[in-house]
Parts: structure tokens; C-alpha cells; sequence
């Protein structure tokens, strides 16, 4: 098999000399897969740009070829480019909302292409407009060429993206992290359609991607790239087997997992460098624990270790020096602090919060006078208990109310009924002035730290406001010295608190965010997404930070998620949440070990596992429904492969299978009588 | 003690805005992140030139905003009386101008009147020719001396200027050279980062910045030498130096375009965001109250106000001492008339970004810590739309000095007696129809105008993409 794509010593950089992409290599053989691995800012998607020849102003490729079917793209005419743009080679991008016209049709948009790339017009193009949409999976196509890109879900519009990338009959597709924007069970499908359309046309694919995970399912070359450099490459089994470079180690030794439960994540310290800080010698050497003076000195030389296999890293540089330290790289070692966790979980203890049939609706108006015509139902009544000391995460996918919940536990959304209870104390109805005094029990640590700090203020206003808004801390001097302790906590150098937020990274910004909430002492952190926005190895020390503090200072964590590997690593307990509602609840062994629900069962099955042991794929069909339009009985009847006449009847009773886990279906109530 | 200091309600306006002005530079140079788009502005040679200019403007204004009265030669009872004329100290410092008045129109660098007139002479014989003027090129025994003469003055003054300039750059960048020295000796504060605590000029900008001042130096040394002699912009109809005209004005259009915002910021900011943030009843009020306001014609609105004023002021003569201070009044209730009609669009791009700031993760952690509504306001929104004030404010202000001349033109404007751009150009209309016609009023005012708006607007587009987060990325980031 020809390769149809190779590259060779590409080098993109900045107008100011500052390297993106350096020295890259790679070929994809015809009909295979090319993962693209590495964390945010390593270059990977400048590396996509550069082939496309759209790299942003301020940006340019300054040496290197890239041969694309025996064409040297870097030779062709600006126009001739033009053809291999949606032609010989596609591009889908990781928003979908962003990359439709929202004022053309679906189809008018595949149409364009056609025309442009396959000199279709008219009745021939509308036809094979249909076709592509077809091929793509999106049910009744015929109808949906005519819809405009609001009226399709996220998932429906990666397709459409797609159907637009295949228009062309690409050699080559380029996915920029195609499922990042979408929930696990839309990435199961577009993953499952991409690798069916590979199937049928034979095309090859750069995949980019930051998730294991998914290079697991997909790839069949990977490339980890690290600040500008492809550090490692190797086929998947290769790689997955026995990674080479500290970095890909790192990377999955870093993975939150069921098997890593009672003991820290081996996080990697510091986070990736800003792009042209580091001149000279190997890239990672800051936040290598194997590094020696060299490293520091001397750019390591790309090394060839076997067939299709290389590393650029001075450990497997000169292998007769160095054999021996290769070998006992094999087992890198695991921290051995093993923590004294089990002693936490068996002290049992009474609620700390409570929730009961918490509903939270929100009006639809409508006309002229403003009439309430509907309900959106974000929450439906959701009843859940937190014990002192313990971790309870909400599973769902995005838009089934999860956050609206954390919202309204918190009472900044008011609840439209049931009852939130802090250590027996009613938080729903009090008047303002008593609501503050109960405010310190609990807080919330949000979801992206760019947006949850405000940019003009410094650490220390940041980390003294609640203390002032409650009135706790003491005086000016006290609250000074209790903020040395919190940034202690945190991990963070005393000094920072006079420093402005923009000057930190995500992983310290949600360091500060967490310090916040600890300056006023809460019993209960809901953290809503702590970690979805940051990148595997600062997500590491995120989880591990909250951990520790949580056998430290004995909290709670409500843990609002949608990454199940965070699930398995951190919970004890685990509610799975379906459009407003919780559908099971149980511990979390009872719930990921042997799910009850469909839609769990689902969920799970979902995940892309780095071992590749996959577990048979329970395919979902379609979306989710709305929240203001719900469907009658059971909301996942028109999802559910078990579907009964009684799901669409009423909403199924709450079935217990152990003393803490339980389900809402109605295939277990029968059983169990 | 032979003068009075008179301080008008617009003089005290401006010293508020100043003082304001000063304290906001002070606030911000201790403030990195507040410093850092400043620092942008000072990179762009066109934000830098159009500053110079725009700066020359303020210092005129500023000189003719600091008034006085001049005392007397007679006492009347021991007690020092005091002429009735209000001066400023600008007035004082071009006297010539002031005083030089002709009998009626002359043209640009005349020695005679625009219209012949019959004289007659010694013999009793009446002549009809163009008379000579009183001051412009009297110092000529000839007349066909005139061109020679204008030309030698002219590029003495200006190689005068050219030398003043030069002599004043080699001061300041001593002076720098001073100062970043100190800046270097005294160890930098944990804010100040890698790109050095100080302002720093590119070359280019500093090559423009060069170019300018000397420009401008020898254009104000060539009229400083031509216009005692000779009237440089021509004369009004009743004989008054045009070039003097012109620069009253610019008093006249930079308070209209500065007291102006004092009026509308705190309308604006407050309604703005008090909508935005507490929603409900409040933000229904107000957009009603703003969305009414604005679909009334503005010009109709502003001239039944003026007219209203105008009969009030009209009927209590006893409230004002001089005319200038009756003149004053007017120009202050006329801004206050404009800032009125004018903050609307402010208040709803306000409201619009308090919005989207609302939604903001750290606007709902102070939230979830009870932290008060006006303590969010003031903590959290206001620093966080500061830079949309700002690039407003700068925006506006052509727009308002550009409104004077509107609505002096259409006869409500500033009182007849005020010097403005506006009433330059009113009195044009007559001067345009006349044949031959006088066109040097308009020209003046239009080219005074021209490069007053010009420089504000450059400056303020400048501002923009200075505060421009989407243009700033990369700079964020690095």
C-alpha cells in the first residue's frame, strides 16, 4: 500500500520566530488512519492548517514538503490549491455549530461543494446532496437537505459536516478533534460513521485528537506530539502495548480509572510550555522526572527503534549507552502513598445534603402577553442524598439538567419546588439575608477557570471576597494570613496572590477557583465540570488536588460530570441523569460494574477504552429530546431498545436492587415483582 | 492685584474633567492590566501624531478657559473696579489678534478691504478704490511690497519654529533618558513583567512623532511671525481677525464634546447596568425610557429644550453679571440639553455586554458567596466594561463637536455672541451668497474642524483596537 500522504521536516512558525510545528514527519498509507495525540498548544491542528494551506495571519510555513498523491502542495498555484481544498483532501472541524452557514440550507451547503469539486449541478447535485446525507446516517434525508443548520442537533451537524467533506470523494480527510463538542454517546456514533465511511471509499484519515481513547478506537499510526515535536510514533498496538517516551507514559499513567482508585494519578507537573520558550534541548525536559543534564542542552535526534516505530527522546538515543535504561523503563514506577481511604468510606455518617423531588422549570412565553404556553422541565424532581466525607458524581450528557441542578442546589436559580436541606437546614424559600448565613456551607467550583475568575481583579481580592461577603475571616490581617494557607492548599506560591489571573494557566487558575471556595470553609463543593476544559495531565493534578483536600478537610463533593473515567477514579456514590430525572442511583461500583438502566448501560458502553477491551457497543439512535417537549411515560422510551407498552404509558417507579442501588425501568419491576 | 480670576460654570466643568482626567492616568499607571492596551496605543504612530495635534487643540482651550477680569485705571470710591469683559489668558496672549480689527471683510494676507469704497482726498476729489486696512500690512509703504515681504516673514518664522521645536525635542528626550534611568535604578514591582516596566516607542513612531512636531513647529513659527502684521485667514464682516475666530472656537467644540459625557457616562453607566444585571421591572423601565427617548427626533427635542432655556434666561437678567457668563450658562445647558438626548446608545451597548457579563462563571461565584448586587456592580461589571466606555467616549466626542456646528447652524445652538465653529459657519451662509464672494470663514472653520475630528477620530480607532481583545490575542496569550 502507497502512502498518500507525506510529510517531511514541516516547520511552521510565528512572524516573531517562535516555532509551532518543528521538524515534522510523518506518512499516512492509503486507507488508514493517522492519530495526531498531544494536549492543547503542541501544535497539532497548526500541523492540519499547514497542509491546507489556511494557516492564520501571523503564522507561516517556512520549510518542509508535504506530498498529497504525488502532488508537492507546497509548489501548486493558489488555485490549483483551491482543487485540492474539498477535493483531494477535507477538512471537518471540531465545532460543528460554528462550521454550517446558518443562513443557507444543509443542502444548498453540500451543493456548493459538489459543484465546486465534482461539477455537479442542478437536479444531479440536489440528488446526490440527498445521497451523501443518506451515507451519513441522518434519517429521512430527503427532508432534512431543505433544514437549516439550527434545526439539526450537534451530532446531526458533525454529519452534515461530514457528508460535506465526503462531497468531494476526498483521498485524504483531516478530523480536528471531530467528537470534542459532543456527547459520548454522539462520539460513539460519528467515531462508528467515520470508520464505516473509511470502510466503503478507502480514504485515509488524519484524526486530532487529545483523547486516548479515541486514537484506541481509531487509529492505525499514532504520532504524540509535544510542544512542536512529534516525540513518539508508532503503530497503535505498538504504542498502547509499551509507550516509549516519558511524555506518552506520563500521558497514560495520567488516565483517571477504576484501577487508580485509591491512589494518586501520576500527574505531570507544570503544564505545556508557551509556544518558542524553549530553544534548546528536549521540550519536556521541565516536567520530566528523567531527565539529566543533556536533556537540557541538546535537542534530541529523532531515533528509529524498529520497523515504523520512533522516539525522539536521548533515553533510546545511542542504545548501547543507554540499553539498560530503556529496559527498566518498561515499568515506570506508580507512586506508592497509598491513602488511607478505606477508613474514610466505612465511617457512615447521617446526610449532609439533602435533596427531595427537586423540581426546577423554567416558563416558555409566549405572544403578545406573555403568556406561560409550556414548561421547560430542566429538573424534574431529582432526590438525592450527600454524606459527610463522601464524593457523589451526576453522569449525564449535556443538556439533561445536570448543571441547572448544581444551580439550584446552590439556590442561584430558584427551584420551582421540593426541598434542599444543608445539615438539616432548609435552603429553599429563606429570604436573602438568612440564605447568606447558610452560603458558606456550600459552594461551587465552575467548569471553564478562564470564565470563573474575573480578569480584573487580583488572587488575593479574588480569594477575599467571599470571606468579606460573609463576614468571616476576622480582620484584614486575618484574612491576609488565611489566604497564604489557602494558596498553600492549593499548591500555589504564596506570592501569586497579587498577580492578575491572566498571568496562570487553566490548571492554576481552577487551583485559584478551588481556593476560593475553601476561603469560607464549605462542607459541600459542587464541582460542575471541574476538569472538562483542561488537558489530561493538568486534569491529573486537579483530581488529585481535590482528593487530598477532600481526606484533609473531610468535604463533600457533589461531582457534576460527563468523563465516566472521572466517575470510576473519584466517586463513591454515582446518580445517572436523563433529561431532568435520575434514572439510577447506587454506589459507585454497583452502578459502572453492572448497570441496570438501558441508557446507563449505553452510556457506558460508549466510552472508548484505551485497552481496547471493548465491551459490546450499545448503539443509541437519535438525540435527546427536548426538555420542554418530553416524551409521554419513560423520557428514553424512543431511545430504548427495550421499549414496552407500559414505558410509554407512565414514568417507571423506583426498583431496588441492593439497599443503595436503584433504578427507574420498568424491566426490572417486573422481575423483581 | 489688577485682575479678577472668573471661574463660568464651564470653566469649572472642565477643571473637574481634568482633574477626572488625572486621576484616571494615575489610577491606571498602577495598574498592569489597565496599562497594558495604553501601551498598545503608544506603539501606533497614528494614535501618537493624531495625540499631538489633538493635544495642541487642548492646550488652546485649556489657555482660553482660564478667565479673568482686568481691573480698571479708575477707583470708584477707593474700591478697584473691574472692566466688564470677560478675558482668558489666551485672549491675552494673542492681543494683536484680538484687538487688530478691521473696519469690515478682508481676504487672507490683504493689505486693502475686499470692497472698493469711495475716499476722497486731500484735493476734495472723491476716489473709489480699495482702501488700504489699519493693521494688516500697514507697516508696507508699498503695497506691491506684499508678496516679498510675506514670503521672507514666513520662512523666518518658520525656521524660528523649526529651532524652538528642536531644541524642545533635545529637552524631552533628556528628560526621558532621565527618567527611564530612575525607572531602571529603582527595582521594577512584581506587576512590571518581561516586556520592560516602561512605555516603549517603537522607532517608527517615534520617527512619525519626530516628523510631526517639526511640521508643526514651523507652521505655528510661520503664522507666529506673519499674523501681527498681517491678518492670515482674512476678516469678518465686522473686521474681526478670522484666525482668532477660528481658535475661540476650539474652546467652544472641546467643551461641547467633553462636558457633554459628563452628563451622559453617569446616566448611561447607570441605567445600563442596572438593566442589564437586575432584569425584570428595571430593565423594562429603562428600555422603554430609552427606546422612547431615541425615536424622537433629536434635533427637535434638543431645539424645544434651547428654546425654553433660551426665554428663561432672557427673562432674568439679573442672574448674570456679564454677558460672557449669560453666554456660558447657555453653552453649559446646551451640553446638558446634548448629553440628555445622547446616552442612549451608550446605555444600551451597556446593557447588551452586562448581559453577556451576568452570565459569567465568576459573576455567579459571587453570587453563591451572597456577595451583595451593588457590591457585583461595582466589583465585578463596571471594571469589566470599562474599555466600552472608554472607545465610546473617544467616538463620541467628533460626533458631539460635529452636533455644535448642526445645531448652531440651524439657529439653536450656542448664543450669537460665542465664538464657534457653529457660528463661523452660520454667518457663512450669508458670506457664500454674496458676489464676490468671501469664502476664507468657512474654509477656516472647515479646515479647523477637518483636522480636529480627523485627530480625534484616528485617536479613537486607534483606542479601539488597542482594547480590542480579538486583535490582542496572541500578545494575551504568549
Amino acid at each position: 500500500m502507497g502512502d498518500i500522504l507525506d510529510v517531511s521536516n514541516l516547520v511552521t512558525q510565528l512572524r516573531n520566530g517562535a516555532r509551532i510545528v518543528d521538524d515534522i514527519s510523518f506518512s499516512i498509507a492509503t486507507g488508514e488512519t493517522f492519530a495526531l495525540l498531544g494536549e492543547s498548544g503542541c501544535g497539532k491542528s497548526m500541523t492540519a492548517l499547514s497542509l491546507l494551506r489556511l494557516l492564520p495571519d501571523g503564522v507561516v510555513k517556512v520549510g518542509g514538503t508535504a506530498q498529497l498523491g504525488g502532488v508537492n502542495l507546497f509548489d501548486l498555484r493558489e488555485r490549483d490549491m483551491r482543487d485540492v481544498r474539498g477535493g483531494t483532501a477535507a477538512m471537518i472541524f471540531q465545532e460543528p455549530s460554528l462550521s454550517l452557514n446558518p443562513v443557507m440550507t444543509v443542502g444548498q451547503q453540500i451543493v456548493e461543494v459538489l459543484a465546486l469539486h465534482q461539477e455537479l449541478r442542478g437536479t444531479v447535485a440536489q440528488q446526490r446532496g440527498v445521497e451523501l446525507l443518506d451515507q451519513v446516517g441522518i434519517p429521512d434525508a430527503a427532508r432534512r437537505v431543505m433544514e437549516y443548520p439550527f434545526q439539526l442537533s450537534g451530532g446531526m451537524k458533525q454529519r452534515v459536516m461530514i457528508a460535506m467533506a465526503l462531497a468531494g470523494q476526498p483521498k485524504l480527510l483531516i478530523a480536528d478533534e471531530p467528537t470534542t463538542a459532543l456527547d459520548v454517546t454522539i462520539q460513539a456514533q460519528v467515531l462508528q460513521l467515520l470508520r464505516d465511511t473509511q470502510a466503503a471509499s478507502g480514504m485515509s484519515l488524519l484524526l486530532i485528537t487529545h483523547d486516548l481513547g479515541v486514537v484506541a478506537e481509531m487509529a492505525h499510526q499514532v504520532g504524540v506530539m509535544y510542544a512542536g515535536h512529534i516525540v513518539e510514533q508508532a503503530s497503535r498496538a505498538q504504542l498502547f502495548a509499551k509507550p516509549l517516551h516519558p511524555y506518552t507514559q506520563k500521558l497514560f499513567a495520567a488516565l483517571p480509572g477504576a484501577a487508580r482508585r485509591n491512589q494518586p494519578l501520576a500527574a505531570i507537573p507544570g503544564s505545556v510550555p508557551p509556544l518558542g520558550s524553549i530553544t534548546q534541548g528536549c521540550r519536556f525536559t521541565p516536567r520530566c522526572d528523567r531527565a539529566w543534564a543533556l536533556c537540557s542542552e541538546q535537542t534530541p535526534e529523532w531515533t528509529v527503534l524498529e520497523e515504523g516505530r520512533g522516539v525522539r527522546c536521548h533515553l533510546y538515543g545511542r542504545t548501547e549507552e543507554r540499553g539498560l535504561r530503556t529496559e527498566d523503563l518498561a515499568h515506570s514506577p506508580q507512586p506508592t502513598v497509598h491513602s488511607p481511604q478505606s477508613s474514610v468510606l466505612s465511617s457512615k455518617s447521617s446526610a449532609l445534603l439533602q435533596v427531595g423531588n427537586l423540581q426546577v422549570h423554567f416558563p416558555i412565553r409566549k405572544g403578545l402577553l406573555q403568556r406561560v404556553t409550556g414548561q421547560v422541565k430542566a429538573v424534574d424532581g431529582v432526590s438525592l442524598e450527600i454524606p459527610h466525607g463522601r464524593t457523589l458524581a451526576l453522569v449525564g450528557e449535556s443538556g439533561c439538567g445536570k448543571t441547572t441542578l448544581g444551580k439550584a442546589l446552590l439556590q442561584l436559580i430558584p427551584p420551582t419546588a421540593g426541598s434542599v436541606k444543608l445539615d438539616g437546614h432548609e435552603l429553599t424559600g429563606l429570604a436573602a439575608s438568612e440564605l447568606r448565613i447558610r452560603r458558606a456551607g456550600m459552594q461551587m467550583v465552575f467548569q471553564d477557570p478562564y470564565a470563573s475568575l474575573n480578569p480584573k481583579m487580583r488572587v488575593a481580592e479574588i480569594l477575599e471576597e467571599g470571606m468579606a461577603a460573609l463576614n468571616i475571616g476576622g480582620n484584614s490581617e486575618a484574612r491576609q494570613a488565611r489566604i497564604d494557607i489557602l494558596l498553600d492548599q492549593v499548591g500555589l506560591e504564596r506570592i501569586v496572590k497579587w498577580r492578575y489571573p491572566h498571568e496562570f494557566s487553566g490548571g492554576q487558575r481552577q487551583r485559584i477557583a478551588i481556593a476560593r471556595t475553601l476561603a469560607v470553609s464549605p462542607r459541600l463543593l459542587i464541582c460542575d465540570e471541574p476538569t472538562s476544559a483542561l488537558d489530561v495531565s493538568v486534569q491529573a493534578q486537579i483530581l488529585n488536588l481535590l482528593k487530598s483536600l477532600q481526606q484533609e478537610l473531610n468535604l463533600s463533593y457533589l461531582f457534576i460530570t460527563h468523563n465516566l473515567a472521572v466517575v470510576e477514579y473519584l466517586a463513591h456514590e454515582v446518580c445517572v441523569m436523563y433529561l431532568g430525572r435520575i434514572v439510577e442511583r447506587g454506589t459507585a461500583e454497583e452502578v459502572l460494574r453492572s448497570p441496570k438502566h438501558p441508557y446507563t448501560q449505553a452510556l457506558l458502553s460508549a466510552v472508548p477504552r484505551i485497552d481496547g477491551s471493548g465491551v459490546e457497543r450499545i448503539k443509541l439512535e437519535g438525540d435527546m429530546p427536548s426538555p420542554a417537549n418530553p416524551p409521554q411515560g419513560c423520557p428514553f422510551a424512543p431511545r430504548c431498545a427495550h421499549t414496552m407498552e407500559s414505558c410509554r404509558a407512565s414514568y417507571p417507579p423506583a426498583t431496588s436492587h441492593s439497599a443503595t442501588h436503584i433504578v427507574h425501568c420498568f424491566l426490572y419491576g417486573r422481575d423483581l415483582g | 492685584m489688577n485682575f479678577m480670576p472668573v471661574i463660568l460654570w464651564s470653566d469649572a466643568l472642565v477643571f473637574l474633567l481634568l482633574a477626572a482626567g488625572v486621576f484616571g492616568a494615575w489610577y491606571v499607571r498602577r495598574r498592569e492590566y489597565l496599562l497594558l492596551p495604553w501601551r498598545r496605543v503608544g506603539q501606533s504612530a497614528t494614535a501618537m501624531v493624531s495625540l499631538l495635534v489633538l493635544s495642541l487643540f487642548f492646550v488652546v482651550g485649556l489657555l482660553d478657559t482660564l478667565h479673568y477680569r482686568a481691573a480698571l485705571p479708575e477707583k470708584n470710591g477707593g474700591e478697584k473696579m473691574y472692566s466688564p469683559e470677560v478675558l482668558s489668558v489666551f485672549d491675552k496672549l494673542v492681543t494683536p489678534l484680538r484687538t487688530q480689527t478691521e473696519k469690515t471683510y478682508s481676504a487672507p494676507l490683504a493689505v486693502t478691504l475686499y470692497a472698493k469704497e469711495s475716499t476722497s482726498d486731500a484735493q476734495g476729489r472723491v476716489l473709489r478704490d480699495y482702501p488700504r486696512l489699519r493693521y494688516g500690512g500697514a507697516h508696507l509703504v508699498d503695497a506691491t511690497q506684499r508678496d516679498e515681504n510675506v514670503l521672507w516673514r514666513a520662512i523666518k518664522g518658520a525656521i524660528g519654529g523649526l529651532v524652538v521645536g528642536m531644541l524642545l525635542l533635545v529637552a524631552i528626550s533628556s528628560f526621558r533618558r532621565r527618567l527611564v534611568g530612575w525607572a531602571r535604578s529603582v527595582p521594577t514591582r512584581a506587576g512590571s513583567k518581561a516586556n520592560g516596566g516602561h512605555v516603549t516607542c517603537q522607532p517608527y513612531t517615534l520617527r512619525a512623532l519626530l516628523i510631526t512636531t517639526l511640521i508643526i513647529a514651523a507652521l505655528i513659527g510661520a503664522i507666529a511671525n506673519l499674523a501681527p502684521a498681517y491678518h492670515v485667514l482674512g476678516t469678518d464682516k465686522v473686521g474681526q481677525d478670522v484666525l482668532y475666530l477660528s481658535l475661540k472656537s476650539i474652546r467652544t467644540g472641546l467643551i461641547i464634546g467633553t462636558v457633554t459625557t459628563l452628563v451622559t457616562l453617569p446616566l448611561a453607566l447607570l441605567l445600563g447596568i442596572a438593566a442589564g444585571y437586575l432584569r425584570g421591572w428595571v430593565d423594562d423601565v429603562i428600555q422603554y425610557i430609552y427606546t422612547v427617548l431615541s425615536s424622537i427626533p433629536s434635533v427637535l427635542l434638543i431645539a424645544a429644550a434651547v428654546l425654553m432655556m433660551q426665554v428663561t434666561i432672557e427673562t432674568h437678567p439679573q442672574w448674570f453679571d456679564t454677558s460672557a457668563s449669560r453666554a456660558d450658562l447657555r453653552l453649559v445647558f446646551l451640553c446638558l440639553i446634548l448629553g440628555m438626548t445622547s446616552w442612549t446608545g451608550l446605555c444600551r451597548l451597556l446593557r447588551g455586554e452586562t448581559l453577556k457579563l451576568r452570565e459569567q462563571e465568576y459573576i455567579q461565584a459571587a453570587q453563591a458567596f451572597g456577595v451583595s448586587s451593588l457590591r457585583i456592580l461595582t466589583r465585578h461589571i463596571v471594571p469589566n466594561v470599562m474599555h466600552i466606555i472608554l472607545i465610546s467616549l473617544v467616538m463620541d466626542f467628533s460626533a458631539l463637536v460635529l452636533a455644535e456646528a448642526v445645531l448652531s447652524y440651524v439657529g439653536v445652538g450656542v448664543d450669537p455672541s460665542m465664538i464657534s465653529f457653529g457660528t463661523m459657519i452660520n454667518a457663512a451662509r450669508l458670506e457664500m451668497g454674496r458676489e464676490p464672494m468671501v469664502w476664507w470663514a468657512l474654509a477656516a472653520a472647515f479646515g479647523f474642524m477637518l483636522v480636529l475630528v480627523l485627530a480625534a477620530n484616528l485617536f479613537a480607532d486607534a483606542v479601539r483596537d488597542a482594547f480590542d481583545p480579538r486583535l490582542n490575542r496572541t500578545e494575551g496569550t504568549a
